[in-house]
This record gives C-alpha cells, structure tokens and sequence, in this order.
C-alpha cells in the first residue's frame, strides 16, 4: 500500500472542492451517519402535500415528533464522554444521532406542511421554550445510568407504536419517515429493555437505582398514554398506550421491579406545559446559533 | 502477558529471533500468535495503549459542542465524529489485547497518569471554530502520523489503522468543509476561524513528537518498523499540505518565518516550542487536569453499572446451569 493516495485525496481539500459534490470522495456516503454527509438528505423527496392531509395538523404532528426527538437527542448528547463504558458511549451517541435525524426530517415536514417554509434549524434553534411541544418526560434532567435506560425504555416503547401505526398514514412522507424511525426504534427499545434487566437483576444497588429510577418515571407516563398529536393521522392513543403498557410490564417482570402506584403529573407538554427543566436545555442547545443570528453553518 | 524470555538450551530462541528478523526484513506482518520480542510487544502495547486513550479523550475538547453546535446538520456532524473516536478507541483498545494487555488495566494506567495521551488534547476549545480547526488540523496531522502506520509491521495495529484513517479523512474533510462555510459568513465569524486557526497552529506541528535529534525512542521504532518516517519528515509533509489549503480558505499561518523554498521544493518554517509541549506531556498544559479529571469520573461513577451487568450474567449463567440441571 503506498502513502500517496490518501495525501492526494487530501490534498484534494484544497482545489476547491471543500465543498458540495467535490467532497463526496473515496469512501461513499453509505456508511457515514444519516444526515452527517455533504449532500441534502431530502434532495428530491416529493414535498406537495396530498389531497385530503390537514396542512396545519401535519405541521402540528411533525413539529411535536419532532421536539420530543430533538429533546431526546440533547439528552443523550449530555452523557458523551461520560457513559459507563466504552461499548455505551458508542450506542448512546448512535440513538441520539438517530433521534436527531429523525427530528430533521420532521421539521423540514412541518415546514413544508404549515405553509411558512422553514428550515429544520429555525424550529430547533428559534424557538422558545413555550413553543415546543415535547413531552415533559423528554427534558427531565440526565439523572444516573438507570433513569437514562428506563426513560429510553419507555419512550422507544411509545415511539415504536405510535411509528408502526403511522407507517401507514395518509402523507408519505411521514410515513417513510416512520417506516425509516421503525427499525431504529426496535433497536433503541431493545438496548434499553436488556439494560433495565441487567441493572434491575444485576447487584443490590444497581437494583435499589432502577427501581427508583422506574417509580421516578412513573407518574410521567399517563401524559404519554393520552397523546392524541397523531390522531388524525391513524394513531390510536388508546392501542399505543396499550403496546407501550405491555412491553414495560414485560421489561418490569424479567428486571425484578414493581409498579407503584403514582399520579399523573398535571399537565401536558404537546399541549405547552413545560417543567422548568426545559428553558435551560434550550438555552445551551440554542446558546451559538443565536448570538450570530446571521451566521452560516 | 506470553512471554517469549524463557531460554532454552538448543538455540530454539535464536532461530525464533531470526524468523522475527527476517519477517520485519521482507516486510510482512506479524501477527499475534508469532513470536515477537519482548521489546517489540511493550513498544507496540504502549503506541497502541496510547493511540487509544488519545482518541477516549480526545472525544472531550469537541464532545462538549455537540450540545451547542449552531445548526442541525453541525450537530449531527459532530455528534458522528466522536462516535467515530469512542470506536477507534474500542478497536485500538483490542489490537493491544491482541498483545497480552488488558483494556482494564490499560485505562487505570490512563486515569492514573500512568500512560499519556496526545498533549494536543490538552488545548481548551473555546469556540466553535475550534470545531473546524480541530477537524482540519489535528485530524490532518492524525492522519500524516498514521497513513505510514497502515504498513506497521503489527498486523492487528495495521488493519486497525486503515479503518482509522479512512474516518479521519472524513473528519478532516468536514471540518475543512465548515471553516468555509464560515469563512463565507459574517466578519465575526472569519475572525473566530482565524483566531483559532493562531492558537491551534503551534500545538498541531509539535503532534509529531520531539524534534529527530532528541526523539530517543524513535530509531528502534523505525528499524522494527512499527514507524515509517521521521517526526520531522512527517511535521513537514503536514505543513506542505496545510499551508495550500490555508490560502483557499483565506486564513494566515502565524508563522513569519513560513516560506516557500524552490530549492527544497518545500517550506521553511519556524520551529515549535518544544518546551512546551514538554510541559504539557509532563501534565501542566492548559487542560491536563480537566481531561483526566473527567474520563476519571466516568470511569468511577460507571462502576456500578459494570458490576451490575457482570453479576448478572454470572446470575444468568447459573440460572442457564440450574435449568439445565433440572432437565437433566
């Protein structure tokens, strides 16, 4: 093997090229992380909204599905470089790299659908806390590795449902951004599930955390099994909480931990409810972009 | 650890010595399995402990953006690219299992300041052109020190390497590929690249080590050919590579003796200061403390994690027996 070829794809960098197709180069885009690359991933997706689809209720489902991924997707990003072990540096920063693409393509979906033609940066990056729509489970605080794995386990649960339902529904491209969320989010749900097992059977703390960590979600949950965001477009809030329900009481079986009973906390984040954890989340996700409000990126 | 001191009576050493030799001579690989000198495997199992431990923390002075990256595409670049590190981390951590290490007992000599990782990931990051700059500058310098290591005599190091340095490209590409895209934005945003540009410049040429003359460790290195180049070699193929693209990009090296030398047909340039970079290996750079700090913390706040997940499969181990028993 000589030397030479990589100097000179490097070099490549300087005639001009350090930007757009030029880029594209040796190894492909396919292996790179969606959305990483330098091309749109859109570029050519039909964008005309169909006959019969509600634009405004498209944008409205688009933009909540989208915050609670961008919301999820901060809070992974918080735990890079500290997790664990190597292994889960690796897979926390591939499903927060997953919601953060999914969370793309569901802004420049609610962009088209409304009407305005925003882009996906001016819903997550100009915006305030009172305008996002996530649920509030989404922004609590980091917490230990157990409250990490179990509010996963719990929101790829739901997600997963309310994905494989919308797979189906009336505007394409929502339903392929579903399709292309489904696979992800099987993969998510089941990294959690084999971890709230490991720490709920593993050793008497790691029992003692994700026992407090699943009576700490509970009383968040009711507000995700009533979410009708996506009602119009074929999701049964009542068949989702169901599934979801039922995946967690299995995880719940096989990890040795027991439901509590809690109530619901009042409120609802799709409908703005916001606990006080949000503004700061957004003030850090949001701190560079809006100090140069003219800048490109 | 195998050991391969043992002396045998027969001469069995010096022939095994010989094999060695020639293998090295012909240019082909040895593998794990191969006997290799004592003095090789140690060489090899701290280059490859710590190559691995600058990509763990070398994820640190980038990481902390990913949660402040100004658009979601720079977001989900970043967010990749230490992903990318945290793996050639995982991989390069393996190739010196290959050699008798242990991953363990590699990061506690990490985290202990035991071994060291590379001094440029010592540099705060203050802004996010730092991002950039990083990207084109320590990746590219990355890549300058370890294109020849794809041909290292080790076959695991080698293999690792080429998957290593196809990634970097990349990063190395995007970070380019984003100091451009700010180079064509505000006049705020120009000076943040050329502001990082001034502090990153130095730190990048003293990545490939001490100067020839004073890099002790480096001719036994090449003759093993675990290295290919000099580190002067390799400081001035970085530097004729880097100083075209600077002028594309519109920036200035800050170096006032950096000129064009028909004669050589390379560039002169200034020399770094070394005695900084001593002090920064030795542990007093700008963010020695921080780095370790951090990996240390990670490291002992996920230990529970570890034990739980080691005890249950211990549980599910005997579990797996007991069932197996009562079948029986």
């Amino acid at each position: 093997m000589s030397d030479d070829h990589v100097y000179l794809s490097l070099a490549g960098i300087g005639d001009g090229s350090g930007h757009g197709s030029g880029t594209e180069g040796v190894d492909g885009d396919a292996r790179w992380a969606f959305g990483t690359g330098f091309t749109d991933p859109l570029h050519g997706v039909a964008t005309t909204l169909s006959e019969g689809v509600d634009g405004r209720a498209l944008a409205a489902c688009c933009t909540a599905l989208g915050d609670d991924a961008l919301v999820s997707a901060q809070r992974l990003a918080q735990w890079c470089t500290r997790a664990p072990e190597l292994e889960e540096e690796v897979a926390l920063a591939n499903i927060g790299l997953d919601l953060l693409g999914q969370a793309r393509l569901l802004y420049s979906r609610a962009g088209q659908a409304d009407g305005s033609g925003r882009g996906e940066d001016a819903y997550a990056y100009f915006r305030d806390a009172d305008e996002f729509r996530s649920v509030r489970l989404a922004e609590l605080p980091g917490g230990d590795f157990a409250f990490c794995v179990g509010r996963l386990l719990v929101q790829s649960a739901w997600r997963l449902a309310q994905f494989e339902q919308l797979t189906g529904c009336a505007d394409p491209v929502l339903a392929a951004v579903a399709a292309k969320g489904v696979k992800e989010l099987a993969y998510h749900r089941q990294y959690a599930a084999e971890w709230v097992v490991r720490l709920g059977d593993g050793t008497e703390e790691s029992h003692r955390r994700m026992q407090g960590a699943w009576d700490e979600l509970a009383p968040w949950l009711g507000e995700l099994y009533e979410d009708g965001v996506a009602e119009s477009f074929g999701v049964s809030p009542r068949s989702v909480a169901e599934a979801t329900r039922a995946v967690l009481a299995q995880v719940a079986v096989a990890a040795g931990l027991t439901d509590s009973p809690a109530a619901p906390v009042p409120g609802s984040g799709r409908a703005g409810d916001r606990t006080e954890h949000l503004e700061p989340l957004l003030a850090e996700l949001q701190v560079v972009a809006r100090a140069h409000p003219e800048g490109t990126w | 650890m195998p050991s391969s001191t043992s002396s045998s009576p027969d001469g069995a050493d010096e022939r095994l010595q010989e094999q060695f030799d020639r293998t090295i001579a012909r240019d082909q690989r040895v593998e794990p399995r191969d006997w290799m000198p004592d003095g090789y495997r140690k060489t090899l199992i701290r280059q490859i402990a710590q190559h691995a431990h600058s990509e763990i923390i070398g994820m640190q002075p980038e990481g902390d953006w990913i949660t402040r990256a100004p658009s979601l595409r720079r977001k989900a670049i970043l967010f990749a690219k230490v992903q990318d590190e945290a793996g050639h981390g995982l991989y390069l951590y393996s190739a010196a299992e290959t050699l008798g290490a242990d991953r363990e007992d590699l990061v506690e000599r990490l985290i202990s300041g035991r071994q060291k990782y590379s001094s440029i990931f010592n540099y705060p990051t203050p802004t996010f052109a730092d991002v950039g700059v990083i990207g084109w500058f320590v990746d590219g310098a990355a890549i300058c020190n370890q294109v020849p290591l794809c041909r290292s005599s080790y076959g695991p190091y080698a293999r690792a390497m080429v998957r290593v340095c196809k990634e970097e490209s990349f990063h190395q590409r995007q970070g380019y590929e984003l100091l451009m895209t700010m180079m064509r934005g505000t006049e705020e945003q120009r000076a943040m690249v050329q502001d990082a540009v001034d502090r990153w410049w130095w730190p990048s040429l003293m990545m490939f080590g001490p100067p020839d003359d004073d890099s002790p460790n480096s001719a036994r290195s090449m003759a093993w050919r675990i290295k290919r180049h000099s580190n002067d070699e390799l400081r001035q193929r970085f530097v004729d590579m880097t100083v075209p693209q600077a002028g594309k990009l519109g920036v200035t090296l800050p170096d006032p003796e950096l000129r064009w030398n028909e004669e050589r047909g390379r560039h002169d340039f200034g020399t770094p200061d070394f005695t900084e970079l001593m002090r920064v290996i030795k542990g007093d750079g700008p963010c020695n403390a921080e780095r370790i700090g951090r990996r240390r913390a990670a490291h002992e706040e996920g230990a529970w994690v570890r034990e739980a997940a080691a005890a249950h499969a211990a549980k599910q181990a005997r579990r797996e027996e007991q069932e197996k028993e009562h079948a029986a």
